[in-house]
Parts: structure tokens; sequence; C-alpha cells
């Protein structure tokens, strides 16, 4: 160890000090160097390059890409039209200046609502449109004036249009002004040059998750611009790229039956191919025009929309959780033959209810079914049978089972807004709730999960792509929308290739019970009057899902209110033996699966099938009641 | 009136005139040149300032002694903050700094520049009597851990800046020249090596330097427009908002890390050589400070801080002017933003109590 010595250190800390202060010397000495050279020797170099730089760059904002169908429908593109602007640096007086115009061009005050509200929001060198959308007339009318008016020009934009109007817009999507969150997401992509020029950006929708696609790429043009910045003529010009076109797994024309299948009734509706896990119609009602939102949507209309009981807005497809009723049934049969608690052949006699803990949990049918083995079960939609079954598998087994079908979580769907749904387990329960006695599962409880009632809730999408992973053996795809990405400029496709989430173990003998069980529902069961004379077999399996729970009483449809009535559901598959569409329904408070849900699939099927083009919507089914929880 | 004095002279006592004037200067200049590059920000440019100096005055009255006791629990909680960044920050233009407390936003590698030369003065004077060689072994790890954290974010400007600030002060502490020299040497060799752990975007930045001219609309775009804006503005430059390549916007970042291309432009060699010199003066005030203080605590730490200000100050003019490559540091006391004004506000801060406590007799 050394001794030091505290003069010598301070006086060795003081020498580091003075070759601290000539390092600092030294690197301000090659500062200086450095700006002598750039503003003394090479200034005139510079001050030429300064000069020069009057040629501003502007940026071109490319065409955004197009959405079309599988077939080529075009369902989001883009048309040209003049609009009237105001570059606010250069008008002293906005509302002078509006006040005049409105003498020559139809300007609401909505018009100049939305004006201000742009003028707030923007840099005041960047031109505005005070009015969207002119007439040729209009055109001419200010063109001949236009002297009169400096500082408001016209302008020819691009605007996304959405040709089918309301129409699949929950999947569409919409784009709508660029705001805040957008710039950070822009941000984010390290995507701030590309956006120089562009005002829109996806909101929603296939819109909203492929945005960096459909934008493309913005050109540049090198203008030369005057003392004041002002554009004198166009130097070079570095073309926009156009963005990519989006080809949707959609079909079109079976997402329209699909829509008008619902008529005036609210609910949702996804068609998958099983192989492949390709959405075919993609259906949340009621539906919205998309269009209004391009522009800025009008707070009238906004009002209308947001406010509404009927909730448009809401992307029931993968938003909405509902109970699953009786569409549960068929997987939870499963369940039970893969964990080995029940044999198809095996039959229990149903007295037309099941006492559990001194509860009874009553059967739709007075009286019960009689003897029922597993097959009819499902054809009958047996409540007894799975209030037993529920109970012998117990919560775990049944929530481990279907958490494999994807039921409970978020399929990975391309667009945004999924919500999970619930599938109850002990676990799920904890962590729900906070009281202590809350968190305990009662064995109870799980009575009423196996007829898809109780905590189930499930997306319609997640019953869509379950129904595919059973019609598909049990191979399981991610859901997606979008087929393939098309660039524009090299013209190559990047396929979204079917995605295979994972593959259920299930017993091929199993399934054939199952779905044997459920060729039987639209034969002789709760789907034969939905199906008849088909022409094609379907396997499927109705449902009904308590909206409002009547403690003793009959459920009684029309005396209840309508908003209280029962959801119908449906999910099926087709052709059974070798499926190439699967479905899942719901129709919120349409009441039976059969009567409201079940013809709507028909529809969807004949017209897939047969291409068989139907004439009114899926006529609600008032005699089909009997048997169907 | 006589209450109002008192107070008033409580107020201004801990407060060194020479460094006020400096930091006052150098505040007015930053005024000026934000007016200019970005008008919308004075209001805000205002109200940074006056929290930093309320910073400033905060900082000045708290000894040199309190402060070192501080060192340890701000930098274990600064690096612990850095782990928890690597863990499960926010990611923002694709480099995960800032970490997200619920009610506001933090980036953590910002204290890390004075917490570093903070750990690393106290450790040094928990040593003094008898410094060993491997108390610099252990110096050099408390240093690299943190800066490697910062690096791997990435965020190389700040990562440079603590591991400067670190080394000013192992340097002051009496690192033997034979090991600095050997540690040159070292890099140089090693320099292919590290060359193959850059990002891509670190390397495109050096390439750029070597050759702007070859993407001049992508990436060499910022270093072309502003040695552009440098060079046209001449011996007396363009005057104060004349410059054409801020107005019309043609300089990026023109409020921030490039605000001294602006000031290069509109006022020229005379006002760069009015910044320089201000900046001269200002740290040799506190290299002063340094040779003055009381503790081997105070020597290095003020030392550390004069050195940052030289290093913040020397990378950012250097890579504005194209002889450094490009990196997240502001220009000291006049780039806007507040984060890193009130950092440098907490350095004056301390040198200025530093001063107060220096050596009344000399040695």
């Amino acid at each position: 160890m050394e001794f030091k010595h505290p003069q010598e250190e301070l006086d060795r800390f003081r020498r580091r000090l003075g070759f601290a202060s000539g390092f600092v010397l030294f690197c301000f000495a090659i500062l200086l160097m450095r700006f002598v050279w750039l503003q003394i020797i090479q200034h005139g170099y510079y001050q030429t390059r300064a000069e020069e730089n009057r040629i501003a760059l502007v940026p071109i904002t490319p065409n955004r890409g197009l959405i079309v169908d599988r077939a080529g429908t075009v369902l989001a593109r883009n048309y040209s039209a003049y609009t009237l602007e105001i570059t606010p640096s250069k008008v002293p007086d906005f509302d002078a200046t509006i006040d005049r115009l409105s003498e020559i061009i139809d300007i609401q005050p909505r018009d100049r609502k939305r004006f201000k509200k742009l003028l707030e929001e923007s840099k005041n060198f960047e031109s505005l449109p005070i009015r969207t959308r002119l007439s040729d007339e209009e055109v001419a009318r200010f063109i001949a004036r236009r002297y009169a008016f400096p500082g408001v020009d016209i302008k020819a934009r691009l605007f996304r249009q959405y040709p089918e109007g309301v129409f699949a817009s929950h999947l569409l999507g919409y784009i709508g002004r660029i705001n805040a969150g957008d710039v950070s997401k822009i941000e984010d992509a390290d995507q701030d040059l590309n956006y120089r020029g562009t005002e829109h950006f996806g909101k929603t929708g296939l819109e909203q998750r492929y945005e960096f696609d459909l934008h493309g790429t913005s050109g540049f043009e090198q203008v030369e611009v005057d003392a004041g910045g002002r554009a004198v003529r166009t130097l070079a010009r570095t073309a926009p790229i156009a963005g990519s076109n989006l080809t949707l797994t959609i079909d079109a024309k079976l997402q329209h039956i699909a829509e008008q299948a619902f008529g005036d009734r609210r609910g949702a509706l996804v068609a998958i191919e099983p192989s492949t896990g390709g959405i075919l119609a993609f259906v949340s009602v009621p539906n919205y025009d998309p269009n209004l939102f391009v522009d800025g949507i009008d707070s009238q209309s906004w009002k209308e929309l947001n406010e509404s009981p009927d909730k448009p807005l809401v992307n029931r497809a993968i938003n909405g959780a509902y109970p699953p009723g009786s569409t549960f049934k068929p997987f939870m049969a499963l369940a039970a033959l893969e964990t080995g608690k029940r044999r198809p052949e095996q039959a229990i006699s149903d007295p037309g209810f099941f006492n559990f803990g001194g509860h009874q949990f009553r059967d739709d049918k007075k009286g019960g079914h009689g003897l029922v083995d597993m097959y009819r079960s499902i054809v009958q939609s047996c409540d007894t049978y799975y209030y037993m079954l529920a109970n012998d598998l117990g919560i775990d087994a049944i929530s481990n089972f279907m958490a494999q079908f994807g039921l409970g979580s978020r399929t990975g769907v391309d667009i945004d807004g999924e919500a999970k749904g619930v599938l109850p387990s002990q676990q799920w329960k904890k962590e729900r709730f906070k009281r202590p006695e809350q968190q305990k599962w009662y064995a109870g409880e799980t009575i009423s999960i196996g007829i898809g009632q109780g905590y189930n809730a499930y997306t319609p999408i997640q019953l869509a792509n379950a129904t595919a992973a059973l019609a598909n053996n049990g191979v399981m795809f991610k859901p997606h929308l979008v087929k393939y990405v098309t660039d524009t400029k090299s013209g190559e496709k990047r396929l979204i290739e079917p995605q295979p989430i994972r593959t259920i173990p299930l017993k091929p003998e199993n399934i054939e019970v199952i779905k044997k069980a459920m060729v039987g529902v639209n034969i002789e069961g709760t789907g034969a009057r939905a199906f008849a004379n088909a022409g094609y077999v379907a396997a499927g399996k109705t449902g009904t899902a308590q909206v409002f729970s009547l403690k003793g009483g009959n459920y009684k449809e029309t005396a209840t209110h309508e908003r209280l009535r029962d959801h119908a559901l449906f999910i099926a598959f087709a052709p059974a033996d070798k499926p190439t569409i699967a479905i899942a329904v719901l129709v919120e408070n349409g009441g039976f699966g059969a009567q409201a849900a079940a013809p709507i699939a028909r529809q969807v099927f004949d017209y897939y099938l047969l291409g068989k083009v139907p004439t009114a919507p899926a006529p609600a089914d008032d005699a089909a009641k009997e048997d169907d929880q | 009136m006589n209450l109002i004095r008192q107070w008033l002279q409580r107020l201004v006592a801990p407060i060194d005139p020479v460094l006020m004037l400096l930091t006052g200067l150098l505040f007015a200049y930053a005024f000026m040149a934000v007016l200019s590059a970005s008008p919308e920000r004075a209001g805000a440019q205002l109200m940074n300032t006056a929290i930093a100096l309320v910073v400033m005055r905060a900082l000045a009255a708290v000894p040199p002694q309190r402060l070192m006791h501080l060192a340890p629990p701000i930098f274990v909680g600064g690096v612990f903050l850095l782990i928890c960044v690597a863990l499960f920050g926010d990611i923002s233009k694709g480099a995960r700094r800032w970490l997200n407390l619920g009610f506001m936003r933090i980036q953590p590698s910002e204290l890390m520049k004075i917490a570093m030369p903070l750990m690393l003065a106290w450790y040094f004077q928990k040593h003094e009597a008898y410094l060993r060689l491997r108390d610099f072994g252990v110096a050099a790890v408390l240093l690299l851990v943190p800066t490697a954290l910062i690096a791997r974010q990435p965020d190389l400007g700040t990562a440079i800046l603590v591991l400067a600030a670190g080394f000013y002060v192992i340097f002051f502490a009496g690192l033997p020249w034979k090991i600095i020299i050997g540690m040159i040497v070292a890099a140089g060799a090693a320099a292919p090596v590290a060359w193959g752990l850059l990002h891509d975007y670190q390397r495109d930045r050096i390439m750029t330097l070597i050759d702007p001219e070859k993407d001049p609309l992508g990436k060499g775009f910022h270093i072309i427009q502003s040695t552009i804006a440098i060079g046209s503005g001449g011996i007396f430059g363009k005057g104060w908002g004349q410059g054409t390549q801020t107005q019309l916007e043609f300089i990026p970042e023109r409020h921030t890390d490039f605000i001294f291309a602006v000031l290069s432009e509109e006022l020229g060699l005379l006002g760069n050589l009015f910044l320089l010199t201000l900046y001269a003066l200002l740290i040799g005030r506190c290299l002063m400070i340094a040779a003055n203080a009381a503790t081997l605590f105070s020597r290095l730490m003020a030392g550390a801080i004069a050195m940052i200000f030289f290093t913040y100050a020397f990378v950012n003019m250097g890579m504005v002017s194209g002889i450094l490559p490009v990196v997240g540091v502001p220009l000291p006391f006049i780039s806007y933003g507040g984060t890193a004004l009130v950092t440098l506000s907490v350095g004056i801060g301390i040198l200025m109590s530093i001063h107060r406590n220096r050596m009344l007799v000399q040695k």
C-alpha cells in the first residue's frame, strides 16, 4: 500500500486540471478551424448552395392502396375531386374571406366549423380545405373570380371512397385526418419523412391495421421557390409509389347476402374457410357508412351513430362477447369423449330436471327427453344430459378442453379491437373477483356452464373459428381477412399464408360422433326446419343465450321486452364430409337459435355452395321454438 | 423593506456571481436562438429557463457533504431504473429509453449523467487514504455497467456523455498515464470489432460523416443542410431571423440538436467566436473552482462537471459542423428542451455549492 501525501495529491490533481484545460483549448481550436474553413474559406461555395436551396422539396402524396375482395370487387378506392383551399398565412381575415366566398360557392356552417378545427390543428403555411368535392360549375364560378381572393385556390385532391357505402364497414374500417395519436405512431414507425404530405390515416379495421402497406411511398417534387417560399416552377420530380393493394379473403357477394339476411336485426356473423382460416364473410350489423368519416364526420351524424341504442359503431363480431348457449354442447360432448367420461351410446334418463345442491336445474322440455344418448343429446339439445356431464367433468377439465379451441382467447384476426371473452375456470374467478367469498368457485356454478350459460362469454369470431377447427378435425388456423398484399410497383404479391395455430389432439372416431350428431341436428333436430331440402349436408347446432335470467317462472318470449329477449345463435359447417365453410351466427335478442339464426346460415350456405341468391332477408321462423335452449 | 432585503440576500447568498453571469449570458443567447428557430416555443423556453434557475439555486444550497451521502442511493436507484427500462420500458422511435410510471414518463439515462460522477467521486473519497490500482478497476465496473445499459437502449449520445462523465472522475482521481495510453492503443486496435457491434443506423451515421453527398435527401440530409447553413453564414452572418436555411426549414431539428446551425447561419463566425468564448470561460471558471475545492469528492465532482460541459459543447458543435458523427447530444444551455437544461443546471448548482465550501486557506 502506498501512502499518499495530501499536498502531492493536490498538486497532481491540479496538473491534471491543467492538462484538461489544454485539451479543452485544443478541441475548441479544432472547432474554430472548422468554422474558419466553412465560414471564410468555403463561404462562397456554401453561399451558392444556400441560394440553390431556394429549391424546395415538396412531398407528393402517394395514392392509397385499394381494397378488393377475393374476386376483385373494389371495396375501397380513391377518386380525384376539387377542393377549395385557403392558405391561412396569406389571408388576413378568414371570416370576411369566407363570407365573400359563400356568395359564389355554397359554404355551410358545418364547413366553417370543420375549417376552424383544421386551423387549430395545423401549421399556417399549409393550405386547408374550406369546401370539398366542388361541382364543375362551382369550380368555373370560382376561377372566374379568383383574382379577388388572394390566398384561396382550387386544388385537385384524392379522396378515399367506399363505393358500397353502408357495407362491410366493420372489417374495412375507415381513414380520417391525422391526429396527435397517429403522429406518434408514424414517428414510432420511423415514417415521418414519408408522411410529410399525408393528411389521412387509417383509424379502424383493415385501413388501420394495414396502414403502412396501404399508404405507399411519397414522391418528391423539386420546386423553385421565391424569397417568400412560393413555388415558381417545378425542376424535377420523383414519382410517388402508390400504396399496396389488399386482396381480401372476403367474398363480397357472400358478404352482401350475409348482411342482408339479417334484415334490420342486430347481430354478427363470421364465416371461415376451415382449411385456411380465411374469412369469407364478416358481419356486424347494424353497419354504418365509412364514407362519413373520411373528411371528418359532422357532429350530427356522429351523434346519431354514437348515441344510437343499436350501437352501430361496435364491432360485434370481434368485440362482443356472448354466452354461446347450446352451441357449446357439441364441444362439451367432444370433451366427454376425449376424457372418457362418456361413451356415445351411454344413455341417461332425463326427467326434465337435474337436482344439485338443493337447486333444481330445469330442462327446456317439460317432462324431459326420456332416454338420451350422446347423439340425441345434441340433436334434441337436451339440457339435463349436459348438466350431469358438466358436473362429472368439473370446471377445470371443461376449461382446459375449451381453451384448445381458442375459446376465451383472442384469435389474432388482422384487425384491432378484439375482445378476449370469458372462459370460466377456478383461476379465472380468482383473478376476476376481489372479495374472497366471490373468488371461490362453487360446484353449482359448473352445472350451467355445461349448457353454455353462466360466466361463459365468447366472441362470434371465436365461435366461428372453434367451429372451423372442429370441421377441420382439430387443425386450427389463425383467422385472417387479407389474402395477399400486392406491391403496386413490382406487382409482387405478399401472401398472407394460412397460419396453423395448433392441432388439437382429437381421436378421429370421436370427431365422427360429434359431426354425425351435428348433421342430425339439421336433418331431424332443432335445425331441421331451417335446412329442409338443402341439397347439401350441413352440420350445425342451434343455441339460445339468456340475456336476462328469469328466476322461477317460464320464459315467455312475447312478454319479455325486446332488448331482454334471448340471443339466437347458430354454428354450422358444410358440406359435412368435406367442409369448405364454417360459420357462427348471432342475432341479438333474436329469440331461439333455430328461429332467428339458423335461417341466416342457410342463406349464406345456399349461396356459397349452390350459388343461390335469396330474394329477401332470412325470415324468422316463428314455428321453430321447441326444445332449443 | 428590511425583511425583503434580508430575504433577497439569503436568496442570492449561495449563488456564485461569475457562474451566474456566464450562465445568464448563455440563457439569453439561447432565448434569442429559439425565438428565431421556433418562435412558438419561446414561452416554453422561458418556462424551462425559470425551472432551471430554481433547480440551480436549490442545488447551490446543498452542501457537498450532504450530496456525497446521497451519491450511493441515487446511483443504485438510477441503475435500478435503467434495468427497469431494459425490461419493460416504452419503445419510441425504435429505442427503449422511457419508463412509464403511470403518471409520468421518465428517462433514467438522463439521471445517470449526474449520478455517475457523484458515485465515482464518492467512491474515490471513501478510498482516499489508500488508493490502489484495484480501486480503478472497481470504478471502471461501476462506470461500464450503466453505460452498457444505456448504449443498449440504444442511446449512443447519452452513453457517450455518461461514459465521459465517469471517465473524467477517474482521470482526475489520478488514473496512471500508462493505463490511459494503453487504453487508447487498445481502443484503436479494437475499433474493427466495435464497428461490428454498432447498429446499422449508427454505422450509417459514421459513413454519412465521411461522405454525406451519397444520400443527400436521406441520411446525409441533416449534415449537408447544417454545413450549408454554417458555411453560408460567413463572418458576420445573415442577421437574426434572416437565415434562409433556418426560416425555410431546411435545417432539421433546428430548435434542438441542430440549433447551433441556426446561430452560425444568422450570427456568423463572430457569433460562434462569442459562443466558444462563453463556453471556454464557463469551463475555465469551473476548473478553477475544482482547483480550490475543499475535499477530494468536491474536486472530482467539479472537475468532472466542467469537462461534461465541454463534452456537450464539443460533441454537439462537432457533429453539427460535420466533423463528428451525428449523436443525440444537445448544445449545452442553448438547445430547446427542459430535461437537458435541468441536468446542466444541477451541474452549475453543484459547482456553486462546491465553490461556497471551498478551501479558505491556500495550501
